[in-house]
């Protein structure tokens, strides 16, 4: 940019925002670095900083914390990034409704201190530090999928900003409301890429009282598998089924988890360890429990999603990848929910052609193999192998939607791999 | 205008042979009698013959029929059981009528999964039929399940008594084959639940078949509770039952149910099923508690010693399904009971926060007393969502228009208690007017960009939800000249 044309922006976004500064190294997103970072104060700010961006022709990053902005895909460009840094209250709890409004910078962690004061919390299993607006335009997601779902099961309102400043609200602040269309679902897990999330409203859970972790372990995959299953599916109602295992071919490590009141859950922790035989009951989680996702490190994480039916071919077919290309990944998260995760550190040899590999083997499963972050060079060497992605259905569709909210594809650029 | 009609219905009835030779000649109906018989759903007040309504058998078929009438720019609207209750399948005059019942197959069941594949005109309660078997049942149960298709489950993203804790439709759909506005089978999510990309599944459901067919649905099955027990408790007025609601959601139970009936609604059940709840009561709560056998033991003490704190005249309970199935009889049949008070009735649909229920339902019924129309309230306590039954004689139009009028006064006291003007039954033709009331011209516009990524010729059920349409494909920006439809007055820019 001339830096006539820097000069100018920085005015017109100064007057949109005043908590500006120019960008620096520390800002970088790959190795973009932004022009200017701002921190608005709230949604009125936040559309005139966009509407100036729009008028600059300038391409926009929203940031949180920044703990997750090295994964997927660096964007083609960055000009701004929209820090949500200040805008990080409370702005609503309704104990009495199980309803809570929060702006996208506060912590999660925060948040739930603040919940849980009414005996109440947020169900999702993420880091203390995510950010609301990180958590829900990631899509981040830990243990308790199974009984919970995903940020967008929770989500009942939502205020957005457009790449033209535009300012709309969905939902509310009811949980049963079905005027209109649910932009919540579409802005969850988009990445930052069709707009800024100013305010998020959340149906809240009780806080149980008690918890109880039933955790066994198999030697026998078929064995393990039916566990998982079984637990899953039990009457008892586990809030995560949990898998672990540490190396191709090694034992599954399965655990439990059972939330309640204190003599409910003891009950029902008896018969679930009798349900997996030879098990253990216990207070705190195994230590081993995958917990919130918390991958910020600078390698490889894949998810791999499917029904839990097919676990045992899943399993199957990561053991035949990992031969195929010479490497040896432990896998980790909620089996019982469908969902698993790899990691390879960085420099490990073989990534992408595993990942070709496992696409391939498990081509007719419902589900797919996405690659949630990885290095520069395993990125490139991906392209090969069916990309970050992996296949997403109604592609057309995705790039239709992202050019009505932003015809100028200004938001994120390039930052969904393979899809927008 | 009429001209103008004339054309564009026989445009539509011109199609009738290309859809024979996708459907089979039984399967498209042209015969004006046979076509008036689809002219609503399950809101009788708004009527519209279709010009041509045609039941496809496969999900190519409807992508065929949806791909004729794309081509020949003609609109068309899609129906399951027309068993809606906001008119989203009201047909378009000059469109055509696209009917999924003959798609009734439960496709797959896959019980170590908890997950089944079936076709859009499948029952609801067919779903849980058919994986009973397996322990297992399908968790979004509108009152209407014995007949309401899955396909219109979808539409509606349709909750039911149990969804406070259960969840919607949204929550327990997987993955959607749909036929896109142009013709095209496509899917949206992947089965598992996990979403790659934008979550279309999550902003599909809901949208009220405005932004394309239905033609499979992955659902989501859920283990059946071990133990299910039903209290009823009887008290004197509707605020001490809304005392034992906010003590029991107080307490961090969330039952599986919480239902409320007035002494009207009482009456009416009474009458048509005798479902024998104690005499006399002001209001009755149902609470319905599910779960492994340990925790609902303990939360059923602690419900029915909330509601004998209350002020209980009576408490019942029952564990049995027989017993159960008598008690909710009364709640189930409230809807069809309160015709025999009145010759007619307008169902609400509003949603306010749990705790504004008190003040909402005085203000209700304050707002009837000076109209001088009655209404039945029946509500699902747990989660705000009011069902209120305005009884009039639609003999008399002047008793017509002040139901109307407040039936109207009810949704702007939901929106002014900052809840919503549908929970469950949708906005289609019946709530489009109060859409502006809730939302902002921007939040309109916004929601409409997603339908002109969808539909941007505009065929696909329009007229539903949005009162008027955006015209898609426009340049973003400021406005300049008006545009020539506006300028014929056919539509307007926010």
């Amino acid at each position: 940019m001339l830096s006539q044309d820097h000069a100018v922006t920085l005015k017109a976004l100064a007057a949109a925002c005043p908590e500006l500064r120019e960008g620096a190294d520390i800002d970088a997103i790959g190795d973009v670095v932004p022009g200017f970072v701002a921190w608005p104060s709230g949604t009125d700010q936040a559309a005139g900083l966009l509407r100036a961006a729009a008028e600059h022709d300038l391409a926009v990053v929203f940031r949180g914390t920044g703990s997750r902005l090295g994964w997927g895909v660096p964007p083609d460009r960055c000009d701004l990034v929209v820090d949500t840094g200040r805008m990080d209250a409370v702005l609503e709890h309704a104990a009495g409704d199980l309803v809570a409004r929060v702006q996208p910078g506060a912590q999660m962690g925060g948040v739930a201190d603040l919940l849980a004061l009414a005996g109440q919390e947020i169900a999702l299993d993420v880091p203390a530090t995510a950010t609301v607006g990180g958590v829900v335009a990631s899509g981040l997601t830990g243990p308790r999928r199974l009984r919970y779902g995903s940020p967008r099961d929770l989500l009942i309102g939502i205020t957005v900003v457009l790449a033209d400043g535009t300012v709309a609200h969905s939902g509310g602040k009811v949980v049963k409301n079905v005027a209109g269309y649910d932009l919540g679902k579409l802005f969850a897990g988009s990445a930052g890429t069709l707009g800024l999330i100013t305010e998020a409203t959340f149906r809240l859970h009780p806080l149980p009282a008690a918890r109880r972790f039933v955790t066994a372990e198999f030697v026998a995959p078929t064995v393990g598998c039916d566990a998982v299953a079984a637990a899953a599916n039990s009457p008892l109602v586990a809030s995560a089924v949990e898998l672990r295992r540490a190396a191709p071919g090694g034992p599954l490590q399965v655990a439990v988890l059972l939330e309640g009141s204190p003599d409910g859950v003891a009950a029902r922790a008896g018969r679930m360890a009798d349900l997996l035989g030879a098990a253990e009951v216990a207070p705190e989680a195994p230590s081993w429990w995958p917990g919130p996702l918390d991958f910020t490190a600078a390698g490889t994480l894949i998810r791999v999603s499917f029904w839990v039916s097919a676990l045992g071919r899943v399993l199957d077919a990561i053991d035949g990848a990992a031969a195929g290309s010479g490497t040896a990944p432990g896998v980790y998260g909620s089996a019982g929910a469908g969902v698993l995760y790899l990691e390879f550190p960085p420099g490990v040899a073989g990534v992408s052609s595993f990942t070709g590999a496992l696409r391939a083997a498990l081509d007719h499963e419902r589900g797919g193999v996405v690659v949630l972050a990885a290095p520069a060079a395993v990125r490139a060497e991906l392209a090969g192998h069916g990309g970050m992605a992996g296949r997403v259905p109604s592609l057309g569709l995705m790039r239709a939607v992202k050019d009505q909210f932003d015809p100028g594809h200004r938001m994120a650029p390039g930052r969904f791999p393979e899809v927008i | 205008m009429a001209d103008t009609a004339d054309k564009a219905a026989a445009k539509a009835a011109a199609l009738a042979g290309r859809m024979t030779d996708i459907c089979g000649a039984p399967n498209v109906l042209t015969d004006p009698l046979e076509l008036r018989t689809y002219e609503c759903d399950g809101l009788t007040s708004h009527r519209a013959t279709p010009a041509l309504v045609v039941l496809p058998g496969t999900a190519e078929q409807v992508a065929g029929v949806v791909r004729a009438c794309a081509e020949a720019d003609v609109p068309f609207v899609a129906r399951g059981s027309g068993t809606g209750l906001s008119g989203g399948a009201v047909p378009h005059s000059e469109g055509v009528l696209i009917v999924l019942s003959r798609m009734r197959d439960v496709l797959e069941v896959d019980p170590v999964a908890r997950r089944a594949v079936v076709e859009p005109g499948v029952t609801n309660l067919s779903v849980t039929d058919a994986v009973r078997p397996y322990g297992l049942f399908y968790a979004p149960d509108p009152s209407s399940q014995v007949v309401c298709s899955v396909g219109g489950n979808v539409a509606e993203n349709s909750g039911g008594a149990h969804c406070l804790k259960h969840g919607f439709t949204v929550h327990h759909v997987m993955g959607l084959e749909v036929v896109t506005p142009a013709g095209e089978l496509t899917w949206l999510g992947d089965g598992t639940g996990v979403v790659s990309g934008y979550d279309l599944l999550g902003g599909f459901i809901g949208s009220e078949g405005t932004l394309g067919i239905v033609t499979k649905i992955v659902v989501k099955l859920t283990p059946a509770p071990e133990a299910v027990h039903l209290v009823l408790a009887a008290y004197s007025s509707l605020e001490q039952g809304g005392r034992a609601v906010t003590d029991i959601i107080g307490a961090g139970i969330v039952p599986a149910a919480i239902e409320m009936m007035d002494a009207l609604s009482i009456e009416a059940a009474e009458a048509a099923v005798h479902c024998n709840y104690p005499e006399g009561a002001g209001a009755v709560l149902l609470v319905e508690l599910d779960g492994p056998v340990a925790e609902v033991e303990a939360e059923l003490a602690t419900v029915r010693a909330i509601c004998d704190a209350a002020g209980a005249r009576e408490i019942r309970a029952a564990d049995d399904p027989v017993q159960r199935a008598g008690i909710w009889a009364g709640r189930k049949s409230a809807f069809a009971a309160v015709g025999r008070l009145s010759p007619a009735y307008i169902v609400q649909d509003g949603v306010v926060p749990r705790t504004a229920l008190g003040d909402v339902l005085a203000r209700i019924s304050r707002l009837s007393e000076e109209a001088g129309i009655r209404v039945a309230n029946v509500f699902h306590a747990g989660d705000g969502n009011l069902h209120p039954l305005v009884l009039y004689n639609d003999t008399v139009p002047a008793e017509t228009e002040a139901a109307e009028v407040l039936s109207g006064a009810i949704l702007d006291t939901c929106i002014e208690y900052g809840g919503s003007i549908t929970g469950e039954h949708g906005v289609g033709v019946d709530k489009s007017r109060y859409m502006p009331k809730m939302f902002s011209a921007a939040d309109l516009e916004t929601m409409q960009l997603v339908r002109c990524a969808f539909d941007p010729a505009g065929l696909c059920n329009p007229g539903k939800i949005f009162p008027t349409p955006r015209l898609c494909g426009e340049v973003p920006g400021p406005r300049r000249a008006p545009h020539p439809i506006v300028a014929a007055g056919q539509a307007e820019i926010f």
